[in-house]
Protein backbone atom coordinates (compact mmCIF):
# COMPACT_ATOMS: atom_id res chain seq x y z
CA UNK A 1 0.00 0.00 0.00
CA UNK A 2 2.49 2.62 1.28
CA UNK A 3 5.05 1.23 -1.52
CA UNK A 4 2.43 2.18 -4.16
CA UNK A 5 1.93 5.47 -2.88
CA UNK A 6 5.31 5.85 -2.49
CA UNK A 7 5.61 4.99 -6.46
CA UNK A 8 2.91 7.39 -7.70
CA UNK A 9 4.63 10.16 -5.50
CA UNK A 10 8.00 9.44 -7.48
CA UNK A 11 6.35 9.54 -10.62
CA UNK A 12 4.77 12.99 -10.06
CA UNK A 13 7.66 14.81 -9.04
CA UNK A 14 9.30 13.25 -11.79
CA UNK A 15 6.78 14.28 -14.42
CA UNK A 16 6.62 17.69 -12.60
CA UNK A 17 10.65 18.06 -12.58
CA UNK A 18 10.75 17.55 -16.64
CA UNK A 19 7.76 19.63 -17.12
CA UNK A 20 9.53 22.65 -14.76
CA UNK A 21 13.09 21.47 -17.26
CA UNK A 22 11.51 22.01 -20.19
CA UNK A 23 10.17 25.55 -19.04
CA UNK A 24 13.54 26.41 -18.34
CA UNK A 25 15.22 25.16 -21.00
CA UNK A 26 12.45 26.96 -23.09
CA UNK A 27 13.13 30.37 -21.42
CA UNK A 28 16.79 29.70 -22.40
CA UNK A 29 15.63 28.80 -26.08
CA UNK A 30 13.87 31.71 -26.43
CA UNK A 31 17.03 33.90 -24.45
CA UNK A 32 19.07 32.96 -27.43
CA UNK A 33 16.29 33.24 -30.31
CA UNK A 34 17.76 36.83 -31.01
CA UNK A 35 21.31 35.91 -31.61
CA UNK A 36 20.09 33.34 -34.45
CA UNK A 37 19.06 35.86 -36.44
CA UNK A 38 22.23 37.39 -36.18
CA UNK A 39 23.57 34.11 -37.58
CA UNK A 40 20.84 34.05 -40.38
CA UNK A 41 22.39 31.12 -42.19
CA UNK A 42 22.06 28.73 -39.38
CA UNK A 43 18.45 29.21 -39.61
CA UNK A 44 17.96 29.14 -43.50
CA UNK A 45 19.77 25.74 -43.12
CA UNK A 46 17.80 24.36 -40.42
CA UNK A 47 15.12 25.46 -42.48
CA UNK A 48 15.91 23.29 -45.50
CA UNK A 49 16.04 20.38 -43.06
CA UNK A 50 13.49 21.23 -40.99
CA UNK A 51 10.25 22.54 -43.30
CA UNK A 52 11.51 22.15 -46.84
CA UNK A 53 12.19 18.56 -47.14
CA UNK A 54 8.86 17.98 -45.36
CA UNK A 55 7.19 19.47 -48.20
CA UNK A 56 6.48 16.60 -50.36
CA UNK A 57 5.01 14.71 -47.50
CA UNK A 58 2.35 18.09 -46.94
CA UNK A 59 1.72 18.32 -50.64
CA UNK A 60 0.93 14.75 -51.17
CA UNK A 61 -1.35 14.68 -48.06
CA UNK A 62 -2.43 17.48 -48.41
CA UNK A 63 -4.24 16.84 -52.05
CA UNK A 64 -5.33 13.06 -50.69
CA UNK A 65 -7.47 14.92 -47.83
CA UNK A 66 -8.81 17.07 -50.36
CA UNK A 67 -10.47 14.53 -53.24
CA UNK A 68 -11.25 12.30 -49.42
CA UNK A 69 -13.46 14.88 -48.23
CA UNK A 70 -14.30 16.15 -51.64
CA UNK A 71 -15.37 12.47 -52.42
CA UNK A 72 -17.15 12.10 -48.10
CA UNK A 73 -19.20 15.48 -48.53
CA UNK A 74 -20.21 14.79 -51.82
CA UNK A 75 -21.93 11.64 -51.17
CA UNK A 76 -23.71 13.05 -48.27
CA UNK A 77 -24.51 15.98 -49.76
CA UNK A 78 -26.08 14.73 -53.11
CA UNK A 79 -29.32 13.66 -50.90
CA UNK A 80 -30.24 16.67 -49.91
CA UNK A 81 -29.64 18.22 -53.17
CA UNK A 82 -27.00 20.75 -51.71
CA UNK A 83 -23.84 19.25 -53.26
CA UNK A 84 -22.95 22.94 -54.38
CA UNK A 85 -21.92 23.40 -51.07
CA UNK A 86 -19.73 20.90 -51.11
CA UNK A 87 -16.79 23.36 -51.46
CA UNK A 88 -17.89 24.88 -48.57
CA UNK A 89 -17.77 22.00 -46.73
CA UNK A 90 -14.09 21.11 -48.03
CA UNK A 91 -12.60 24.39 -47.36
CA UNK A 92 -14.03 25.13 -43.96
CA UNK A 93 -12.89 21.61 -42.58
CA UNK A 94 -9.59 22.10 -44.18
CA UNK A 95 -8.86 25.61 -43.27
CA UNK A 96 -10.23 25.34 -39.44
CA UNK A 97 -9.38 22.56 -38.46
CA UNK A 98 -7.62 19.54 -40.51
CA UNK A 99 -4.75 21.71 -42.24
CA UNK A 100 -3.59 22.74 -39.25
CA UNK A 101 -3.72 19.49 -37.21
CA UNK A 102 -3.20 17.34 -39.90
CA UNK A 103 -0.19 18.97 -41.31
CA UNK A 104 1.26 19.40 -37.28
CA UNK A 105 0.80 15.49 -36.79
CA UNK A 106 2.71 15.05 -40.43
CA UNK A 107 5.36 17.49 -39.34
CA UNK A 108 5.48 15.36 -35.90
CA UNK A 109 6.29 12.00 -37.27
CA UNK A 110 8.42 13.77 -40.28
CA UNK A 111 10.33 16.34 -38.79
CA UNK A 112 10.21 16.22 -34.65
CA UNK A 113 11.45 13.15 -34.50
CA UNK A 114 13.97 13.72 -37.31
CA UNK A 115 15.19 16.59 -34.78
CA UNK A 116 15.42 14.88 -31.48
CA UNK A 117 17.07 11.80 -32.89
CA UNK A 118 20.01 14.33 -34.16
CA UNK A 119 20.04 16.61 -31.36
CA UNK A 120 19.73 13.06 -29.05
CA UNK A 121 22.35 11.60 -31.06
CA UNK A 122 24.90 14.79 -30.59
CA UNK A 123 24.34 14.77 -26.77
CA UNK A 124 25.36 10.83 -26.62
CA UNK A 125 27.57 11.11 -29.12
CA UNK A 126 28.89 14.38 -26.18
CA UNK A 127 29.34 16.90 -29.35
CA UNK A 128 26.93 19.17 -27.37
CA UNK A 129 29.45 18.89 -24.44
CA UNK A 130 32.40 19.40 -26.73
CA UNK A 131 30.88 22.32 -27.44
CA UNK A 132 30.54 23.66 -24.19
CA UNK A 133 34.01 23.08 -23.71
CA UNK A 134 34.78 25.37 -26.82
CA UNK A 135 32.77 28.18 -24.63
CA UNK A 136 29.88 27.72 -27.65
CA UNK A 137 26.68 27.83 -26.01
CA UNK A 138 24.93 24.53 -27.64
CA UNK A 139 21.48 25.99 -27.18
CA UNK A 140 22.42 29.15 -29.21
CA UNK A 141 23.91 27.41 -31.85
CA UNK A 142 22.33 23.94 -31.94
CA UNK A 143 18.51 24.24 -30.12
CA UNK A 144 17.34 27.64 -31.24
CA UNK A 145 17.84 27.77 -34.85
CA UNK A 146 16.18 23.92 -34.90
CA UNK A 147 13.58 25.61 -32.53
CA UNK A 148 12.89 29.04 -34.89
CA UNK A 149 12.93 27.26 -37.86
CA UNK A 150 10.14 24.53 -36.82
CA UNK A 151 8.40 27.26 -35.24
CA UNK A 152 8.36 29.46 -38.81
CA UNK A 153 7.71 26.09 -41.29
CA UNK A 154 5.07 25.05 -39.55
CA UNK A 155 2.51 27.21 -40.32
CA UNK A 156 4.05 27.45 -43.78
CA UNK A 157 3.63 23.65 -44.19
CA UNK A 158 -0.22 23.97 -42.57
CA UNK A 159 -1.51 26.91 -45.20
CA UNK A 160 0.07 24.97 -48.24
CA UNK A 161 -1.56 21.82 -46.91
CA UNK A 162 -5.11 23.87 -47.14
CA UNK A 163 -4.93 25.23 -50.27
CA UNK A 164 -3.64 21.82 -51.76
CA UNK A 165 -6.65 20.26 -50.00
CA UNK A 166 -8.84 22.72 -51.57
CA UNK A 167 -7.14 22.08 -55.11
CA UNK A 168 -7.75 18.13 -54.22
CA UNK A 169 -11.35 19.05 -53.42
CA UNK A 170 -12.07 20.90 -56.31
CA UNK A 171 -10.32 18.04 -58.40
CA UNK A 172 -12.67 15.56 -57.26
CA UNK A 173 -15.92 17.73 -56.72
CA UNK A 174 -16.14 19.93 -59.64
CA UNK A 175 -13.49 17.50 -62.15
CA UNK A 176 -14.95 14.39 -61.39
CA UNK A 177 -18.16 14.35 -59.63
CA UNK A 178 -20.03 17.12 -61.77
CA UNK A 179 -20.57 19.94 -59.22
CA UNK A 180 -20.72 23.73 -60.69
CA UNK A 181 -17.47 25.14 -60.77
CA UNK A 182 -19.30 28.47 -59.95
CA UNK A 183 -20.76 27.28 -57.50
CA UNK A 184 -18.39 25.60 -56.01
CA UNK A 185 -16.23 29.00 -55.55
CA UNK A 186 -18.93 31.46 -54.94
CA UNK A 187 -20.38 29.40 -51.86
CA UNK A 188 -16.98 28.93 -50.34
CA UNK A 189 -16.30 32.66 -51.06
CA UNK A 190 -19.59 33.51 -49.29
CA UNK A 191 -19.52 31.01 -46.35
CA UNK A 192 -15.38 31.21 -45.58
CA UNK A 193 -14.25 34.23 -43.08
CA UNK A 194 -10.88 35.17 -43.72
CA UNK A 195 -10.08 36.70 -40.39
CA UNK A 196 -12.71 34.47 -38.80
CA UNK A 197 -11.67 30.97 -40.33
CA UNK A 198 -8.43 31.15 -42.31
CA UNK A 199 -6.79 33.54 -39.52
CA UNK A 200 -8.10 30.91 -36.69
CA UNK A 201 -6.47 28.17 -38.59
CA UNK A 202 -2.88 30.18 -39.31
CA UNK A 203 -2.88 30.67 -35.30
CA UNK A 204 -3.90 27.88 -34.54
CA UNK A 205 -1.06 26.21 -36.80
CA UNK A 206 0.83 28.76 -34.83
CA UNK A 207 0.88 27.44 -31.67
CA UNK A 208 0.95 24.15 -32.84
CA UNK A 209 4.45 25.32 -34.61
CA UNK A 210 5.46 26.01 -31.01
CA UNK A 211 4.47 23.46 -28.91
CA UNK A 212 4.96 20.55 -31.29
CA UNK A 213 9.48 21.74 -31.98
CA UNK A 214 9.81 22.95 -28.56
CA UNK A 215 8.97 18.81 -27.62
CA UNK A 216 11.09 17.44 -30.28
CA UNK A 217 13.88 19.52 -29.10
CA UNK A 218 13.45 19.39 -25.79
CA UNK A 219 13.10 15.52 -25.74
CA UNK A 220 16.50 15.23 -27.78
CA UNK A 221 18.05 17.77 -25.37
CA UNK A 222 16.86 15.89 -22.17
CA UNK A 223 17.14 12.31 -23.30
CA UNK A 224 19.56 9.43 -21.69
CA UNK A 225 22.26 9.45 -23.96
CA UNK A 226 22.87 6.04 -25.10
CA UNK A 227 20.84 4.33 -28.18
CA UNK A 228 18.25 3.02 -26.24
CA UNK A 229 17.50 6.39 -24.62
CA UNK A 230 17.22 8.22 -27.95
CA UNK A 231 14.93 5.70 -29.19
CA UNK A 232 12.97 6.34 -26.51
CA UNK A 233 12.91 10.16 -27.10
CA UNK A 234 11.95 9.89 -30.41
CA UNK A 235 9.07 7.63 -29.23
CA UNK A 236 7.81 9.97 -26.80
CA UNK A 237 8.76 12.99 -29.11
CA UNK A 238 5.80 11.86 -31.78
CA UNK A 239 3.80 10.69 -28.94
CA UNK A 240 3.57 13.37 -26.69
CA UNK A 241 3.39 15.99 -29.57
CA UNK A 242 0.09 13.99 -31.25
CA UNK A 243 -1.38 14.30 -27.85
CA UNK A 244 -0.44 17.73 -27.34
CA UNK A 245 -1.75 18.88 -30.85
CA UNK A 246 -5.33 17.38 -30.03
CA UNK A 247 -5.73 18.28 -26.85
CA UNK A 248 -4.39 21.79 -27.49
CA UNK A 249 -6.81 21.83 -30.79
CA UNK A 250 -9.77 21.26 -28.78
CA UNK A 251 -9.11 24.53 -26.62
CA UNK A 252 -8.42 26.53 -29.38
CA UNK A 253 -11.30 25.30 -31.01
CA UNK A 254 -13.48 26.25 -28.23
CA UNK A 255 -12.15 29.28 -27.70
CA UNK A 256 -12.34 30.41 -31.45
CA UNK A 257 -15.05 28.87 -32.74
CA UNK A 258 -16.73 27.41 -29.44
CA UNK A 259 -18.95 30.22 -27.81
CA UNK A 260 -18.44 28.54 -24.47
CA UNK B 1 25.57 18.68 -49.17
CA UNK B 2 24.38 21.67 -50.64
CA UNK B 3 26.20 25.30 -50.92
CA UNK B 4 24.41 27.82 -49.04
CA UNK B 5 23.44 30.10 -51.89
CA UNK B 6 21.25 27.04 -53.64
CA UNK B 7 20.14 26.11 -50.09
CA UNK B 8 19.14 29.86 -49.85
CA UNK B 9 17.26 30.31 -52.90
CA UNK B 10 15.08 26.82 -52.03
CA UNK B 11 14.00 28.26 -48.55
CA UNK B 12 13.13 31.41 -50.14
CA UNK B 13 11.09 29.48 -52.70
CA UNK B 14 9.71 27.59 -49.90
CA UNK B 15 8.80 30.79 -47.73
CA UNK B 16 7.09 32.28 -50.82
CA UNK B 17 5.22 29.13 -51.66
CA UNK B 18 3.61 29.53 -48.17
CA UNK B 19 2.94 33.05 -48.95
CA UNK B 20 1.25 32.14 -52.41
CA UNK B 21 -0.85 29.61 -50.24
CA UNK B 22 -2.12 31.98 -47.44
CA UNK B 23 -2.64 34.52 -50.92
CA UNK B 24 -5.17 31.90 -52.97
CA UNK B 25 -6.75 30.79 -49.91
CA UNK B 26 -7.68 34.56 -49.36
CA UNK B 27 -8.13 35.08 -52.50
CA UNK B 28 -10.19 32.01 -54.44
CA UNK B 29 -10.90 30.67 -50.77
CA UNK B 30 -12.29 33.49 -48.44
CA UNK B 31 -14.69 36.77 -49.45
CA UNK B 32 -11.59 39.02 -49.91
CA UNK B 33 -11.27 38.16 -53.47
CA UNK B 34 -12.05 41.39 -55.80
CA UNK B 35 -14.04 42.04 -58.54
CA UNK B 36 -13.67 39.30 -60.96
CA UNK B 37 -14.36 40.92 -64.50
CA UNK B 38 -12.53 39.36 -67.41
CA UNK B 39 -14.29 40.21 -70.44
CA UNK B 40 -17.68 40.31 -71.33
CA UNK B 41 -19.98 42.73 -70.71
CA UNK B 42 -22.33 44.66 -67.64
CA UNK B 43 -26.21 44.18 -67.73
CA UNK B 44 -28.40 45.03 -65.26
CA UNK B 45 -31.74 43.87 -64.18
CA UNK B 46 -34.35 45.14 -61.21
CA UNK B 47 -36.28 42.80 -59.07
CA UNK B 48 -38.30 43.25 -56.16
CA UNK B 49 -37.29 40.51 -54.31
CA UNK B 50 -33.68 38.49 -54.90
CA UNK B 51 -34.31 35.76 -52.07
CA UNK B 52 -31.14 34.38 -51.68
CA UNK B 53 -29.19 35.45 -54.50
CA UNK B 54 -25.36 36.48 -54.07
CA UNK B 55 -22.60 37.52 -55.83
CA UNK B 56 -21.00 35.26 -58.44
CA UNK B 57 -24.08 33.56 -58.64
CA UNK B 58 -24.67 31.71 -62.07
CA UNK B 59 -26.62 33.43 -64.83
CA UNK B 60 -27.80 30.79 -67.46
CA UNK B 61 -29.47 31.38 -71.10
CA UNK B 62 -31.78 27.31 -71.42
CA UNK B 63 -29.51 26.34 -68.70
CA UNK B 64 -26.74 26.82 -69.82
CA UNK B 65 -24.16 29.13 -67.63
CA UNK B 66 -23.51 32.58 -70.07
CA UNK B 67 -22.49 34.80 -66.97
CA UNK B 68 -21.97 35.48 -63.17
CA UNK B 69 -23.66 38.23 -61.23
CA UNK B 70 -21.21 40.45 -60.54
CA UNK B 71 -23.14 43.49 -57.71
CA UNK B 72 -26.32 43.25 -56.15
CA UNK B 73 -26.97 47.24 -54.82
CA UNK B 74 -29.99 48.54 -53.51
CA UNK B 75 -32.60 51.38 -54.93
CA UNK B 76 -32.91 53.64 -52.06
CA UNK B 77 -36.12 55.05 -54.38
CA UNK B 78 -38.45 52.32 -55.62
CA UNK B 79 -36.87 49.61 -53.08
CA UNK B 80 -36.02 47.28 -55.60
CA UNK B 81 -32.92 45.22 -55.86
CA UNK B 82 -30.48 46.08 -58.76
CA UNK B 83 -28.45 43.43 -59.88
CA UNK B 84 -25.51 43.49 -62.40
CA UNK B 85 -24.50 40.69 -64.59
CA UNK B 86 -21.69 39.89 -65.97
CA UNK B 87 -22.25 37.89 -69.42
CA UNK B 88 -19.45 36.57 -71.13
CA UNK B 89 -17.94 38.40 -74.34
CA UNK B 90 -19.32 35.28 -76.69
CA UNK B 91 -22.34 35.52 -75.74
CA UNK B 92 -23.43 38.90 -77.20
CA UNK B 93 -26.77 38.01 -79.12
CA UNK B 94 -29.30 38.90 -76.12
CA UNK B 95 -32.46 40.97 -77.38
CA UNK B 96 -33.31 44.03 -75.95
CA UNK B 97 -36.23 42.18 -74.62
CA UNK B 98 -34.76 39.68 -72.78
CA UNK B 99 -36.41 38.43 -69.25
CA UNK B 100 -34.63 37.42 -66.55
CA UNK B 101 -36.12 35.50 -63.42
CA UNK B 102 -34.59 33.80 -60.44
CA UNK B 103 -35.05 29.94 -59.81
CA UNK B 104 -33.61 27.70 -57.77
CA UNK B 105 -31.28 24.95 -58.69
CA UNK B 106 -32.69 21.67 -56.39
CA UNK B 107 -35.25 22.23 -53.28
CA UNK B 108 -32.67 23.45 -51.36
CA UNK B 109 -29.76 24.66 -53.78
CA UNK B 110 -28.51 27.87 -54.88
CA UNK B 111 -30.30 30.59 -56.80
CA UNK B 112 -29.35 31.45 -59.97
CA UNK B 113 -30.85 34.05 -62.31
CA UNK B 114 -32.49 32.21 -65.77
CA UNK B 115 -32.78 34.60 -68.64
CA UNK B 116 -35.01 34.13 -71.75
CA UNK B 117 -34.09 35.51 -74.81
CA UNK B 118 -37.24 38.05 -76.44
CA UNK B 119 -37.30 38.69 -80.04
CA UNK B 120 -36.43 41.75 -80.63
CA UNK B 121 -33.71 43.04 -83.31
CA UNK B 122 -31.47 44.91 -81.17
CA UNK B 123 -28.71 42.59 -78.69
CA UNK B 124 -28.31 44.22 -75.43
CA UNK B 125 -24.70 45.98 -74.89
CA UNK B 126 -22.93 46.73 -72.07
CA UNK B 127 -24.66 48.48 -69.02
CA UNK B 128 -27.91 47.52 -70.72
CA UNK B 129 -31.35 46.79 -68.51
CA UNK B 130 -33.25 43.65 -68.59
CA UNK B 131 -36.67 44.99 -67.88
CA UNK B 132 -39.36 41.82 -67.76
CA UNK B 133 -37.89 40.42 -64.48
CA UNK B 134 -39.51 37.74 -61.92
CA UNK B 135 -38.63 37.95 -58.37
CA UNK B 136 -37.41 35.11 -56.64
CA UNK B 137 -40.13 32.78 -54.80
CA UNK B 138 -39.81 33.20 -51.09
CA UNK B 139 -40.88 29.51 -50.32
CA UNK B 140 -42.63 30.52 -46.85
CA UNK B 141 -44.80 32.89 -48.42
CA UNK B 142 -45.81 29.96 -51.32
CA UNK B 143 -46.43 27.53 -48.32
CA UNK B 144 -48.29 30.47 -46.34
CA UNK B 145 -50.43 31.07 -49.24
CA UNK B 146 -51.18 27.69 -50.06
CA UNK B 147 -51.85 26.73 -46.41
CA UNK B 148 -54.29 30.07 -46.49
CA UNK B 149 -56.28 28.78 -49.56
CA UNK B 150 -56.66 25.40 -48.30
CA UNK B 151 -58.05 26.66 -44.72
CA UNK B 152 -60.17 29.14 -46.70
CA UNK B 153 -61.56 26.12 -49.13
CA UNK B 154 -62.04 23.91 -45.72
CA UNK B 155 -64.72 26.76 -45.00
CA UNK B 156 -66.55 26.37 -47.60
CA UNK B 157 -67.54 23.12 -47.59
Amino acid sequence: MMGGIRKLGRWGLGTFERLGRAHIFLYYILMGAPSVLLRFGLLVQQMLSVGVLSLLIIVVSGFFVGMVLGLQGYNTLVDFGAEQSLGVVVALSLVRELGPVVASLLFAGRAGSALTAEIGLMKSTEQLSGMEMMAVDPIKRIIAPRFLAGFISLPILATIFSAVGVAGGYFVGVGLLGVDDGAFWSQMQAKVDFSEDIMNGVIKSIVFGFVVTWIAVFEGYDCVPTSEGVSRATTRTVVHSSLAILGLDFVLTALMFGNI
Amino acid sequence: MHNSKTVEIIVGLFVALGIAALFMLAMKVSNLSAFSGDGGYVIQARFENIGGLKVRSPVTVAGVRVGRISDIGFDNTTYEAIVSMNIEGDYNTLPTDTSASIFTAGLLGEQYVALEPGGAEKYLQQGGEVRLTQSAIVLEQVIGQFLYSQAEGGDKK
